[in-house]
């Protein structure tokens, strides 16, 4: 009685190892370090690595590890001063195409970074710096879709020569035909341009309205998220801050993390400027309807503008500077094909007459509005590049007529500066390193304390089957923070706490284990038969409780934030694991200690 | 070793007693929904929006100082605070309209540092009242739907008698628990949204505990009345109650000792939840279902009629 299989020993030795494993990386700590990327985000390759390090040895300088992680350098110093001597000397080297960057990087020797182990990070309430949710206008971002339909239709109706208006109010666009006779017609140019869109007959009988699908709305947020998304994460990239997180959270809003950075005013200027662009045609009689004069930024000419976009920014997949066959400086633009075929459209139409690059910026100001300070929103809108047609194309061009300096600075704009819709702040935090290391400590201590509280209550109260239980504990420990690692969550303040409780209550598994032990013996059992229905009887007590306790941890990751969430995250990792400890892991201890022999009496 | 002597029998559950506990919770209720409406919480920025900044001093703080440079501000509704010790304060303010956030964060760093040498700025948080909102509103939502699908695993597991004690028990403890921050005038944030929703967990699992084993009493002890099964059931729970709140508590104290100040209250809720929810167990959850009438027979599985089979072609 009471043997556990070879099987599920050796399951529960591997199962301990790996975790054992994955907790390891963890225990080394981490150094001061340099981290730099390429500016146009190519990988860094060995040979440039090798340079880096040449010219900081050839400075004095002695890295202590170096090597390439994730497509970056990370070159691992012994202190704090070569360090910064380092940033200094690569910046001024290197600092022209690579974004140099301070950090910490994991002391790791060199074959734990083999086997691709990550010690888990930790969060920024635990080693400062800034926070930041933005949230996304969703109500522009599909008024800009709308404003193209309408453009569109505006188009097909007047080359299939139907008499018509079109007008947009609030996401609706509709189409008012001079004929009832030509609704039909109408009808089908529109659903020509998209037929899953949502097309109404008007009440006159010659009129149309056409919504977005439920979908559609959808899919443009997404899509909206996604390109912020992207343009933030390369401009937070161009900041030089190392591991920085950009995060989707719920509908419409993003989260920005930058660990280390102390000063959130010129992440503010990133941020929350936000910019996208529009190609246009130069009017050159300066008298269609629809057309403005654009102010130049800069050295650039102010231009008539077309009303008509040919291509706008979240149209842009791809630019790069480099240069012409001919030698000269240029942007490479690679349009989506619906930006493509439009710019196909107007090119070949248009050969030789000039088109311009329009830059419009938001930007939060405050205004005075009848006596009171309001933060509005100010769109400022530039022309920042006019350029010459030179042929035919379609979804790959290119920008000419720069210096080399405009060409690079033209392309990071255009690929960084698309923003599909404008961003607001909404929450803001900054968290110091002092607080953040002192928040270490003492989260790290409390666990220490109450860790070892309740290891010497346990051996005392249960003796030798509280000391298994002590092991099925610490093993817990391991198993969380392995989980954390392998996940590559990050560990933050109500972590630490959801781990503290967890450590609490993977007790409870075993004192429900052990006092029905104690009450089979009681009741005459024999020491074999004790331990056997003692895990057996209580096995539906403790699954029932962690299930319900499960249940109330996901609820909490389902709708909790940020602290909540990490919060859940960490309980519920620790709810099953120690239930795979506390039940499976003490009984193969007990099993193989205890097991199999003649016993006169139980220390529990 | 033991705590407790080798078989207790206490009444838990006797009549009289059943009323003196309910009359205490009732009044612990009472006393803590009043305090809820009039005196309401001391919701942190988490929830009402606004600025909150920790200021570290390099000498004792004079709090009094410190408020009067900030009226001389314009910041004549800052709240201003010890956080821990003599040279930590924390200030907040409610939302600034259309302010510049830059100037904003230079202007307040500008008035705290007023007559010192310099401060060191150990956290900015600034919330929209917007998303503290959205917070209180979405913590609502998951503490309504957790209990929901608690109080329907508990109805498959046992049944509906039980799981209305459990529910009772859970809210029971919510209200407590937040009604002691009210009391108090303790800052509610959200790290004790966190802890009640922890709270909810454990007292849950406690009461599971008594209710599992209720129910095997229920099957082993024939012809002896619910009460008696249960308050056996009790007694027999008792030594493992007390041994998980002992080693939980002692978790908890450690991290209300030396957890630091910042999490400091939510130590609090939990170890106020805890030994709530460890009474409540016994005295909310049992005695509810007590109340409602359970019985042994409420847990059989209903027998199907042979018959029935038989009449099928």
């Amino acid at each position: 009685m009471n043997r556990y299989p070879a099987w599920l020993n050796t399951l529960v030795l591997v199962v301990l190892m790996t975790g054992l494993l994955f907790a390891l990386p963890n225990i080394y700590g981490s150094a001061p370090a340099v981290q730099l990327a390429d500016a146009d985000a190519n990988p860094i390759t060995q040979l440039q690595l090798e340079n880096f390090v040449r010219t900081l040895e050839s400075e004095d300088i002695t890295p202590e590890a170096s090597y390439i992680k994730d497509d970056r350098a990370v070159i691992r110093f012994l202190d704090e001063e070569d360090q910064q001597r380092a940033a200094d000397r690569l910046r001024a080297r290197y600092g022209q195409d690579n974004n140099v960057a301070l950090t910490l990087a994991p002391r790791l020797p060199e074959w734990v970074r083999g086997l691709g182990l990550n010690p888990m990070s930790l969060g920024l309430d635990l080693r400062g710096g800034v926070y930041v949710l933005l949230e996304v206008d969703m109500d522009t971002a599909i008024g800009n879709r709308m404003q193209g339909y309408e453009q569109d239709f505006e188009d097909r109706l007047r080359e299939a020569r139907i008499r018509h208006r079109v007008d947009l109010n609030n996401g609706i666009i509709t189409i008012r035909l001079t004929s009832a006779d030509d609704l039909e017609a109408a009808r089908r140019v529109v659903t020509e341009a998209d037929a899953e869109l949502l097309v109404a007959d008007g009440t006159d009988g010659r009129s149309l309205t056409i919504r977005l699908t439920e979908q559609q709305i959808k899919d443009r947020q997404d899509f909206a998220i996604e390109q912020n998304m992207t343009t933030l994460r390369n401009r937070v990239d161009q900041l030089g801050v190392a591991e920085p997180l950009v995060q989707r959270q719920g509908v419409d809003r993003i989260v920005v993390q930058l660990p280390g950075v102390q000063d959130p005013t010129e992440l503010e200027k990133i941020l929350t400027a936000t910019a996208t662009l529009e190609f246009r045609l130069v009017d050159q009689s300066g008298n269609l309807p629809g057309t403005r004069s654009y102010p130049g930024r800069g050295n650039e000419q102010a231009q008539m503008l077309k009303r008509e976009v040919v291509a706008s920014g979240d149209e842009i997949i791809d630019a790069r500077s480099g240069f012409t066959p001919e030698g000269q400086p240029a942007v490479h633009i690679t349009l989506d094909s619906a930006g493509g075929e439009r710019m196909l459209a107007t090119t070949s139409e248009n050969v030789g007459k000039p088109m311009s690059t329009l830059f419009i910026e938001w930007q939060q100001k405050d205004v005075m509005r009848n006596g009171q300070l309001e933060s509005r929103r100010v769109k400022t809108e530039e022309i920042i590049n006019t350029a010459t047609i030179r042929g035919v194309f379609k979804n790959r061009f290119q920008i000419t007529g720069l210096t080399p300096i405009e060409a690079r600075d033209l392309a990071v704009l255009l690929r960084a500066g698309a923003l599909a819709a404008p961003v607001f702040k909404v929450d803001e935090r900054v968290i110091g390193p002092t607080l953040g290391q002192d928040n270490i400590d003492r989260g790290f201590r409390a666990i220490q304390i109450g860790f070892l509280a309740v290891i010497v209550f346990m051996a005392f109260y249960y003796r030798w089957f509280g000391m298994i239980a002590n092991l099925a504990l610490f093993s817990n420990l391991v198993f969380i923070v392995a989980v954390l690692s392998m996940l590559g969550a990050s560990l933050t303040l109500p972590g630490i706490a959801g781990i503290v409780l967890t450590v609490g209550m993977a007790v409870d598994a075993n004192v429900l284990i052990f006092e029905r032990i104690r009450e089979e013996l009681r009741d005459g059992a024999s020491p074999q038969a004790a331990i056997n229905s003692g895990y057996e009887k209580a096995l539906s007590s403790i699954a029932d409780a962690n299930i319900t306790t499960l249940i109330a941890a996901i609820v909490l990751l389902a709708f909790g934030t940020g602290p909540i969430k990490g919060f859940a995250i960490t309980l519920m990792i620790g709810i099953l694991t120690s239930m795979f400890t506390a039940i499976i892991g003490t009984r193969s201890i007990v099993n193989f200690v205890f097991g199999g022999r003649k016993l006169s009496s139980l220390p529990v | 070793m033991r705590l407790i002597k080798r078989k207790t029998n206490i009444n838990f559950l006797g009549k009289s007693r059943r009323k003196i506990a309910l009359g205490i919770s009732v009044l612990v209720v009472v006393v803590s929904l009043y305090e809820l409406a009039v005196e309401g919480l001391e919701f942190g920025i988490d929830f009402t929006g606004g600025i909150l900044l920790e200021i570290g001093y390099s000498e004792p703080a004079n709090l009094e100082e410190i408020r009067i440079n900030l009226a001389g501000e314009g910041y004549d509704d800052a709240i201003v605070q010890r956080f821990g010790s003599d040279t930590d304060v924390l200030v907040r303010l409610p939302p600034q309209e259309g302010a510049n956030p830059d100037e904003l964060r230079e202007d307040l760093r500008r008035a705290v540092a007023i007559g010192t040498d310099g401060v060191d700025l150990r956290r900015v948080e600034s919330v929209s009242p917007q998303v503290g909102k959205e917070l209180t509103e979405r913590g609502g939502l998951a503490m309504i739907i957790a209990l929901m699908l608690i109080f329907v695993y508990v109805m498959i597991r046992f049944q509906w008698k039980f799981a209305a004690g459990a529910v009772a028990a859970l809210i029971h403890d919510v209200i407590v628990t937040v009604g002691f921050f009210a009391v108090f005038n303790l800052p509610f944030d959200l790290t004790v949204v966190a802890a009640v929703l922890a709270v909810i967990g454990y007292s849950l699992n406690d009461t599971v505990v008594a209710f599992d084993r209720i129910r095997e009493n229920f099957f082993k002890l024939r012809g002896v009345s619910a009460e008696e099964s249960m308050n056996t059931s009790i007694n027999e729970m008792l030594a493992r109650t007390i041994i998980t709140g002992v080693t939980t508590l002692l978790v908890l104290v450690a991290l209300l000792v030396f957890g630091g100040e910042s999490i400091a209250p939510f130590s609090i809720a939990l170890i106020v939840g805890i030994i709530v929810g460890t009474y409540s167990s016994i005295y909310t959850a049992s005695a509810t279902a007590l109340l409602l009438g359970v019985n042994a027979q409420d847990l059989l599985e209903p027998v199907k009629d042979p018959d029935l089979i038989d009449d099928l072609p």
